[in-house]
C-alpha cells in the first residue's frame, strides 16, 4: 500500500485522502485501458497531491451535488455570452475562498478523476472524456470541469494566476490562489518571469504545488533540460520553498496551511511517475502518454488493474464498469 | 497646424481619475510610453512588470478576470512579436478587456528593425475577438481611450507619442467603426491611417489645383472593418481606391480593403501604398517615408499612374510637413 504510516496511525481524513488518491489512479488506469491511451503516469505521480488539495487544502465552495459536465457551448466572445466555465465544479466564488488552477492541462484526466473523488463531479462525467461536443476535453480548456482559465500552453498558467492573485489582493480578498504545476513546464522563460513578478509584487496569497515526477514528453527531464537545483533557484528568485515527498499526504497537507509571510510559496513534490502501477516502469523513459504497443501489453495492464481494483475496493470508489 | 506635446501622458491621468478599475502595466518603458505621470499620480494602480512581456500579458489576463482593466504600455513590437501565444490564449481567447498600447508603429523610430512594428496589424487582426484601432493625430490619441474602454474584449492600439499634430477638431472624437471624412470627391477614393493621413494632406492643395477630386477618409478602426461609407465611396469612384498606411502592404489596411472589395464583387482598381514586404532600418521618419515610398510624393506618383497622366507637382508645392526633431524634449529618448 502506498502509505507512509499504517492505517492505525492515520486520522480518518488522511485515510480518506489516501483512498481518494488510489481512486484517482484507479480511474485513470481504467480509462487508459478502455481507451487504449491516457496520461497515466501523471495520475501515478500526482494522485496524492490532487487528493490532498481537494480534500484538505483547498478552501472552496461545494456544488450542491456532484455535477455532470454540460455540452460545449462555444468559445468566449462578444457574440457568445453563454460559454461555459468549468469553475462551477469548485462551487460559488467568494472573497474568502481559495481558487485552484491546473497549469499543465495534460493532467486534465487526473483532475477529472480527482473531482469525482472529491464529490464534485458525477462519476458519469468521465464518460464524456474526449468525446466530440463534450467539454471533458483531453487537454482541458476554460470550459472543462474544474477549470476557468486557459492554461494548456505551458508557462501561461502561473502568470494568469499571479494576475488574479494581485487583483484579489487589491480587493482585500482573503482567499488564496493555488496552482498545480509540473516540472517540465518550469523550463519555460515565462515561468521564471512569473516567479520574479510574484516575488517582486509580494504575492504571498499564492501557493504552488509542483509535481516533480522527473519525466516529460521527450523522456527523463534531466536529459531534456535540467532545472535543478530547482529549490535553490526558486529561493534565489525570492520564493518560500519546501521540498517534500509528493506522496506524503501529511506533508502535503501541512504545507497547505502555512501563514503567508510576504513571499509566494512553492511546495516541490518529488514523486514517482510509476507509483502504484509498477508495470509502467517497463516504459521508462517514455512515460508522457501511454498507448499500448499491442493487445498483449493491454492485457497485462488489465491484470494489474483488476488487482488494483481489489485494493481500491477497500475505499476508492469504482464505477463498476467491466473493461 | 496646432502641435501638441505628450498628449497621452496628460490625458490618461485626467481620464483615469474616476476609473479605479484602470491599472497600468509597464515593461521598463514608462517614460517612453508616456505613463510616468500616471505612475506618479496613481502609484497604487501602476505596476512595473520588467522586461518580461510574456508574463505581463498573461498577468494582465488574470487582472482582467478579477474586474480590472489592464492598460499595457510598451513598444508595439514587444507586444505582438514577443508574446503572441500569451495574447492569444491569456487575453484574446477569453475575450478579456485588456487594452494594449503599441507605440512606435511602422517607421516611427530610428531604433531600426528591432523596434519597428511593420506587421503588427497583420498579426493581431487574425486573432479572434481582437479590436484594432490606430491613432493619426492628437484628437485620436485623446479620444481613443473612450472608444477602447467601450469595447467588450481586447483592444490593440497603434499609438502616437511626443509631439503630435491636431488634424481634427478636439470636439470631434474618434468613433468606433467610423472613418473620418477628410475631403469629398469622385475621381479617387483615398483611405489613409495613422501618420499617413497627415502626409496625404500635404498633397491635397496641389492635387486640387490640378483638378483631381479625391474622396479622402481617415481610418481609425482597422478591425472590425465595417464602415459602409467606405464601401459606398469606393463603389462610386472613377479610378478606384488608394490605401496609404505606415505598415506592410501585407495584412494591413490595404489587405483589409482588398478583402472587402473582393467579397463585395467590386471591380475597382486598388493601389496599396505602404511598406512593400521588406524590413526597414533605423533612420528618421522623414527619411524612411521617402525611402520606402510612404510620403506625399509617393501618393502623387500613384495617382498619376492611376489616372494615366503627369500632374507636374514638385516638392515645394506640398504643404510643409511637421517635422519632429529626433531629440525632441517631448520624447524620453531619441528612439
Amino acid at each position: 500500500m502506498m502509505k507512509n504510516k499504517t492505517d492505525e496511525q492515520m486520522t480518518p481524513l488522511q485515510q480518506r485522502i489516501y483512498q481518494a488518491a488510489e481512486g484517482i489512479r484507479h480511474r485513470v488506469m481504467e480509462h487508459t485501458i478502455k481507451n487504449n491511451g491516457g496520461y497515466l503516469s501523471q495520475a501515478c505521480s500526482a494522485a496524492e497531491i490532487f487528493a490532498t488539495l481537494y480534500l484538505d487544502v483547498l478552501h472552496m465552495g461545494m456544488p450542491e451535488q456532484p455535477l455532470l459536465p454540460g455540452s460545449f457551448l462555444g468559445v468566449p466572445g462578444p457574440e457568445n455570452p453563454n460559454h461555459l466555465t468549468g469553475s462551477a465544479f469548485h462551487g460559488i466564488k467568494a472573497p474568502e475562498y481559495d481558487r485552484f488552477f491546473l497549469s499543465p492541462t495534460h493532467y486534465s484526466l487526473v483532475l477529472y478523476a480527482a473531482l469525482i473523488e472529491a464529490g464534485r463531479m458525477d462519476v458519469k462525467g468521465l464518460d464524456a472524456f474526449n468525446k466530440d461536443g463534450s467539454v471533458v476535453e483531453m487537454i482541458g480548456a476554460d470550459h472543462s470541469p474544474g477549470m476557468e482559465i486557459m492554461t494548456g500552453s505551458l508557462g501561461q498558467g502561473i502568470s494568469q494566476a499571479a494576475g488574479i492573485a494581485l487583483g484579489r489582493k487589491m480587493k482585500n480578498e482573503t482567499g488564496r490562489v493555488v496552482v498545480f504545476l509540473s516540472d517540465g513546464e518550469c523550463q519555460s522563460g515565462q515561468f521564471w518571469e512569473a516567479v520574479q513578478a510574484m516575488s517582486y509584487h509580494k504575492l504571498d496569497n499564492m501557493l504552488a504545488y509542483v509535481d516533480i515526477n522527473g519525466y516529460q514528453c521527450d523522456g527523463k527531464t534531466t536529459t531534456v533540460m535540467n532545472i535543478e537545483p530547482f529549490d535553490k533557484r526558486l529561493e534565489s528568485f525570492g520564493a518560500r520553498v519546501f521540498r517534500i515527498n509528493g506522496h506524503d499526504v501529511n506533508a502535503l497537507a501541512e504545507l497547505g496551511k502555512l501563514k503567508p509571510d510576504g513571499r509566494p510559496t512553492f511546495v516541490l513534490c518529488d514523486t514517482d511517475p510509476c507509483r502504484g502501477v509498477d508495470i509502467l516502469k517497463n516504459r521508462i523513459p517514455k512515460l508522457h502518454y501511454v498507448r499500448f504497443n499491442n493487445e498483449e501489453e493491454r492485457e497485462q495492464y488489465r491484470t494489474v488493474f483488476h488487482n488494483m481494483a481489489d485494493f481500491a475496493g477497500q475505499g476508492g470508489k469504482l464505477n463498476g464498469d467491466i473493461i | 497646424m496646432e502641435i501638441l506635446s505628450k498628449v497621452h501622458a496628460k490625458h490618461l491621468v485626467k481620464w483615469a481619475a474616476d476609473k479605479p478599475e484602470v491599472v497600468v502595466l509597464s515593461a521598463d518603458l514608462t517614460s517612453s510610453t508616456e505613463i510616468d505621470a500616471f505612475r506618479d499620480t496613481y502609484p497604487q494602480r501602476f505596476f512595473s512588470m520588467g522586461i518580461a512581456e510574456q508574463n505581463m500579458m498573461s498577468f494582465a489576463g488574470g487582472l482582467a478576470r478579477e474586474g480590472y482593466k489592464p492598460f499595457i504600455h510598451t513598444f508595439a513590437v514587444f507586444i505582438y512579436r514577443r508574446a503572441y501565444d500569451q495574447i492569444a490564449m491569456s487575453i484574446a481567447y477569453p475575450n478579456l478587456p485588456v487594452i494594449m498600447f503599441g507605440f512606435l508603429p511602422g517607421i516611427m523610430t530610428p531604433g531600426g528593425a528591432t523596434h519597428q512594428a511593420i506587421e503588427d496589424i497583420s498579426v493581431m487582426r487574425s486573432l479572434p475577438n481582437m479590436t484594432i484601432l490606430e491613432c493619426g493625430d492628437a484628437t485620436d490619441v485623446e479620444s481613443v481611450l473612450d472608444v477602447a474602454n467601450s469595447i467588450d474584449g481586447p483592444v490593440y492600439i497603434r499609438m502616437l507619442r511626443g509631439e503630435i499634430p491636431r488634424l481634427f477638431p478636439a470636439s470631434e472624437a474618434m468613433e468606433l467603426g467610423k472613418s473620418r471624412l477628410v475631403s469629398e470627391g469622385e475621381d479617387i477614393v483615398l483611405l489613409t491611417s495613422g501618420i499617413c493621413t497627415e502626409e496625404a494632406l500635404r498633397a491635397s492643395n496641389a492635387l486640387k489645383s490640378r483638378g483631381i477630386s479625391i474622396h479622402h477618409r481617415h481610418v481609425t478602426t482597422l478591425k472590425p472593418f465595417n464602415d459602409p461609407a467606405i464601401m459606398e465611396a469606393i463603389a462610386g469612384s472613377k479610378y478606384g481606391v488608394i490605401t496609404m498606411e505606415n505598415h506592410s502592404i501585407i495584412g494591413g489596411l490595404g489587405t483589409i480593403v482588398a478583402e472587402k472589395m473582393a467579397e463585395a464583387g467590386m471591380g475597382k482598381k486598388l493601389t496599396r501604398i505602404g511598406i512593400k514586404d521588406t524590413f526597414v532600418h533605423g533612420a528618421s521618419k522623414q527619411y524612411l517615408m521617402k525611402e520606402y515610398g510612404l510620403d506625399a510624393i509617393a501618393l502623387i506618383n500613384e495617382i498619376e499612374r492611376m489616372i494615366g497622366r503627369e500632374l507636374n507637382i514638385n516638392e515645394d508645392e506640398l504643404t510643409e510637413a511637421f517635422i519632429v526633431e529626433v531629440h525632441s524634449k517631448a520624447k524620453a529618448e531619441a528612439l
